[in-house]
């Protein structure tokens, strides 16, 4: 007696799991169960779990009975004239779908070559154990599994052509690679869905050398005059959306030029784009600062004081400008309006985005890294033939992480380049590397890949052989442009007069609590005063309470607000923080004293 | 001029601590000379200078980097010791948290057992172990039957265990009897029968008596729940699971000198506040090795002299060394803030600002380093002219 159990509810017990696994899985090969319908029996717990939820990871697999699969040649044979199709076999019983539980009952064969009677099932291909972007990495079956999925990831971020119709779609935040290329080594998956309609990088020419320091901790060299030929060139695309919004009192935001009269007008030269209807043109180059859409909205709180006050009628800004830093060019401005029936004005802004320093790139293997010098092409190394390589990649990236995967591609990117075909290295079923050196070699090079080099300043020719080969390499989304951040002065905040955080609100650095602590370990004390001065007040204090005092500035006198003019008071340098501090303490009803003495 | 030998240290003798002048006057080899000793003794005094931290260096927080860093590359978690026996021990992180902070109670109590001369062959080794592990009454019985007509507790005994102890039924009643209470026990053949000592008691009774019995001391020291011969060098040392320091140092194969146990409340509590210092150190000390790492052990000292400078050991807690911080704010910005202030607003507490946090608070130099020496200018008295003008002046500014 064997509980079972349907998507984890308890429904009934069976006399004999096994055999009323093994009748279910026949009847749901039949199709008189539902293929959607997985069956596992857990021997441990004797329980018999049935699952028919959504969202469970399923895969195909064929299936095997008696060590013999139930695809055949003629299946094969139909499925290419058509008379046979996918789900053909699948209601055949032929092909099973199996989620996690199932799979663990099941005996996979990896190969066809592998099967013994034992086996339960086939692999389609060995391949289809890795996900989509997993086959995606050439060679990857040579590859730990946590670079294999370091290069996933990687592929996920890189710049491409995501859609095709983007010139009429109005995403924001998104790049544009400009020639994309078909990858030389390329695998099974790239055919099956369409990779090469919509690749994600270009092939470069990659010579594993260090240079002069500038590709240390994983950093890349740049051929300067393959950036200039226009190499991992893109475009971003960022928004400005302002929307008309309605408020309580039948009250409107108004989009248009504002007045000159509106609470917080910027001046007249940052409206200067701006067309008749508040919104700037296309084609117009802004930069930070400059508004995009001139918006104005009504006053915020209407008390009944202020409503006789002459200036409570005025309208406050509310423009949308660039922000510090940001630059581009118009591209598109589209008018139209929300699900609400509020007008909505959105703008697309442009930017041209070549390579610079500190932009990422990335092989398939996980070798990622940032561009850490550009080289003009008449200083980059060169070989014998006069290749010169678009990038410098560190060598000393290899041993520690052991992506073979890598150089194997730098092989094989050589041997297509040269022979003019494409390489298959498909994870499992690639072309053999020996195969890759045989014809190498007979392309009049070394088999290993590597060439005899030149210094490219000197001239003089380099002690060893450079590995040196085509890789396709991606370009990743992170570049510099996006988060190159630096203040020595800026905005602060209200509260705490403390600078503000973040890049977007050109904020400061934080010298947090450990940077605090290296500055005493080091004793290095009026230092670290100067450091945390950003918010240092002089404050008056009535050294008869021990309260913070006033000063009154049209007088230019002090007085304590409880011990009255003839007080005592001084002024003392003090964080605004604890000034702050002390005012939450009178609000807990803790009475601060300051008891004032000379310092020296 | 003849000066003698100990005229030459005589000299040093102020300059440098005895104990490092002793250890010179070992290392010296036979037939040194005056001047040459002279020359060491100076290289000595200038060594021993050198290696003093400098006024205004902050000795507390760069020990507190210097063991904090190395605690971010450390291992979580316990490992299991290989051997017959598993033992667990709290490595890494956790347990330098558990010793800094002073615990009552460790996770994972062991000692060190170091033997005398002669009892280090393995026969005499085994004997030793078996004598010290404590031995539960319900490791060896085999069963216990509550028989409820007849209102009586039937005890089946191992026999096979009790002849490992050498222990015969009646002894066992005997040690028995010493510990449980409110029950009768009787030898019977290879039973033990046990009554109620109370006519009218119930099975509850019953029960309990033979939950007590279970739990009853019948040999070794208590508290010792697991033993590992281990050698150790030429020698054989127990290394125990749980401890019991008072108990184990009574016993006349112990070596007093060596033996130790992993919890520091309890050395403290047997042998005082310097081995407490001793143990807190070594203890540190043997988890950052452990770890592979490297601490210069006079950071370890450091700490571990602020957790005994006051007699007792305390914890780096807010309810140990931290609580006891003179300053409020200092305090406040530790943990819980809340209650430093209120309490400190309830007796009208003063803060001198003399320590770090509270500078750096109130943005004012810390006295420490460059912040620490302060110039000190006594005015001569201006003529009196110079002074009217001033004060009318600097009235206004002020």
């Amino acid at each position: 007696m064997s509980d079972v159990y349907l998507n984890g509810k308890f429904i009934g017990t069976v006399e004999n799991a096994k055999q009323f696994l093994d009748e279910a899985i026949t009847e749901r090969r039949k199709s008189k169960i539902s293929n959607n319908v997985n069956f596992y029996y857990d021997d441990e717990s004797d329980e018999v779990r049935v699952f028919s939820d959504k969202g469970r990871a399923r895969r195909p697999l064929i299936v095997v009975k008696y060590g013999e699969p139930l695809l055949t040649e003629k299946h094969l044979q139909q499925l290419k004239s058509g008379e046979l199709s996918w789900s053909d076999m699948v209601n055949q019983g032929i092909i099973e779908f199996l989620d996690a539980a199932e799979e663990e009952n099941a005996l996979v064969a990896y190969d066809s070559s592998q099967l013994t009677p034992e086996h339960t099932h086939l692999e389609i291909d060995p391949v289809t154990m890795l996900g989509l972007c997993a086959s995606l990495v050439p060679y990857g079956n040579h590859n730990q599994s946590t670079r294999l999925n370091a290069g996933t990831k990687n592929q996920k971020q890189a710049l491409g052509l995501y859609v095709s119709n983007y010139l009429i779609r109005m995403d924001m935040d998104v790049n544009i690679l400009h020639t994309p290329q078909k990858p030389i080594v390329k695998t099974a998956t790239n055919d099956i869905f369409n990779y090469e309609k919509h690749p994600i990088g270009q092939n470069m020419v990659v010579a594993v050398l260090s240079h002069k320091g500038y590709n240390m901790e994983d950093a890349i060299v740049i051929n300067k005059s393959s950036i200039e030929r226009g190499l991992a060139r893109s475009t971003y695309f960022r928004p400005a959306v302002a929307e008309e919004l309605r408020y309580a009192g039948g009250l409107i935001d108004e989009i248009g030029i504002p007045d000159k009269d509106v609470k917080g007008y910027r001046s007249e030269k940052d409206y200067r784009y701006l067309e008749e209807d508040g919104i700037i043109y296309p084609e117009a180059e802004v930069k930070e600062g400059d508004v995009i859409i001139g918006k104005s909205s009504p006053p915020r709180f209407l008390s009944s004081l202020e409503e006789y006050n002459l200036s409570a009628g005025t309208r406050r800004e509310s423009s949308v400008a660039l922000k510090h830093g940001e630059k581009g060019i118009v591209d598109f401005v589209l008018l139209t309006e929300n699900e609400e029936g509020n007008r909505l004005i959105q703008v697309r802004l442009r930017e041209n985005r070549t390579p610079e320093i500190g932009d990422k790139f990335t092989s398939r293997h996980g070798q990622k890294g940032v561009i850490g010098m550009i080289v003009p092409q008449e200083d980059m190394p060169f070989s014998a033939s006069g290749i010169v390589p678009d990038i410098l990649f560190s060598p000393h990236g290899i041993p520690s992480r052991m992506t073979v995967s890598h150089l194997i591609e730098l092989i094989g990117g050589k041997t297509g380049a040269l022979a003019g075909r494409y390489i298959d290295g498909t994870t499992f079923s690639s072309e053999p590397e020996e195969a890759l050196r045989e014809e190498l070699l007979s392309l009049g090079f070394r088999e290993d890949g590597t060439e005899t080099m030149y210094n490219g300043e000197t001239g003089e020719m380099y002690n060893v052989k450079i590995f040196i080969g085509d890789m396709y390499y991606l370009r990743l989304k992170h570049m510099v442009a996006n988060k190159l951040h630096s203040r020595a002065r800026g905005p602060i905040q209200l509260l705490t007069r403390q600078p503000t955080e973040g890049r977007a609100k050109e904020g400061g650095l934080r010298l947090g609590e450990m940077e605090k602590d290296t500055f005493v370990a080091h004793g290095a004390s009026l230092l670290l005063k100067e450091r945390f001065d950003s918010d240092k007040t002089i404050i008056p204090i009535c050294e008869k309470c021990g309260m913070v005092a006033v000063h009154d500035s049209f007088k230019d006198r002090d007085y304590c607000l409880m011990c009255g003019e003839n007080a005592p008071i001084s002024k003392v340098e003090i964080s605004y923080a604890f000034k702050l501090f002390i005012d939450e303490l009178k609000s807990m009803g803790i009475y601060p004293k300051f008891h004032l003495r000379t310092k020296y | 001029m003849v000066t003698k030998m100990s005229d030459v240290f005589k000299e040093y003798e102020r300059k440098i601590p005895p104990k490092l002048i002793e250890e010179v006057k070992e290392a010296l080899p036979p037939k040194t000379s005056r001047e040459r000793v002279k020359k060491i003794l100076e290289h000595v005094y200038q060594e021993w200078l050198s290696s003093w931290a400098e006024p205004g260096e902050s000795v507390g927080l760069i020990a507190a980097e210097s063991i904090g860093e190395p605690g971010t590359q450390m291992t979580l978690n316990t490992f299991h010791f290989a051997g017959v026996a598993e033992m667990n021990v709290t490595v890494g992180l956790p347990r330098i948290i558990e010793i800094l902070d002073g615990r009552q109670k460790i996770k994972t109590p062991m000692m060190e057992i170091y033997l005398k001369k002669g009892y280090h062959q393995k026969e005499k080794v085994r004997e030793v172990a078996r004598q010290i592990k404590e031995t539960k009454a319900g490791e060896i019985i085999k069963e216990f039957e509550i028989n409820i007509a007849e209102m009586n507790l039937v005890i089946r005994i191992d026999e096979d265990e009790m002849k490992k102890l050498g222990l015969k039924p009646a002894e066992l009643v005997k040690i028995l009897k010493k510990g449980v209470r409110g029950i009768d026990l009787k030898t019977e053949k290879d039973r033990i029968i046990g009554k109620p000592s109370e006519k009218d008691a119930g099975i509850n009774s019953l029960y309990k008596a033979k939950e007590k019995i279970r739990n009853a001391h019948i040999a070794g020291v208590k508290g010792i729940t697991q033993v590992l011969p281990v050698k150790k060098g030429d020698e054989f040392v127990v290394v125990t699971a749980g401890t019991n320091l008072a108990e184990i140092l009574k016993l006349e194969f112990v070596d007093t000198y060596r033996t130790k146990t992993n919890d520091i409340k309890e050395t403290y509590a047997v042998l005082g506040i310097e081995a407490a210092r001793q143990a807190i150190m070594d203890e540190v000390f043997k988890v950052i090795e452990d770890q592979g790492l490297n601490v210069d052990i006079r950071h370890i000292m450091l700490v571990a002299d602020t957790m005994c400078f006051s007699g007792t050991v305390k914890g780096i807690t807010r309810y140990g060394v931290v609580g006891e911080k003179a300053s409020v704010l200092a305090r406040a910005s530790f943990e819980t803030p809340i209650k430093h202030l209120v309490n400190a607003s309830l007796i009208g507490e003063e803060d001198p600002l003399k320590s770090v946090v509270e500078n750096v608070m109130i943005n004012q130099p810390v006295p420490l380093g460059t912040g620490l020496p302060q110039l000190s200018v006594t005015l001569a008295r201006t003529p009196k002219k110079t002074v009217k003008k001033k004060k009318t002046k600097g009235k206004a500014k002020k």
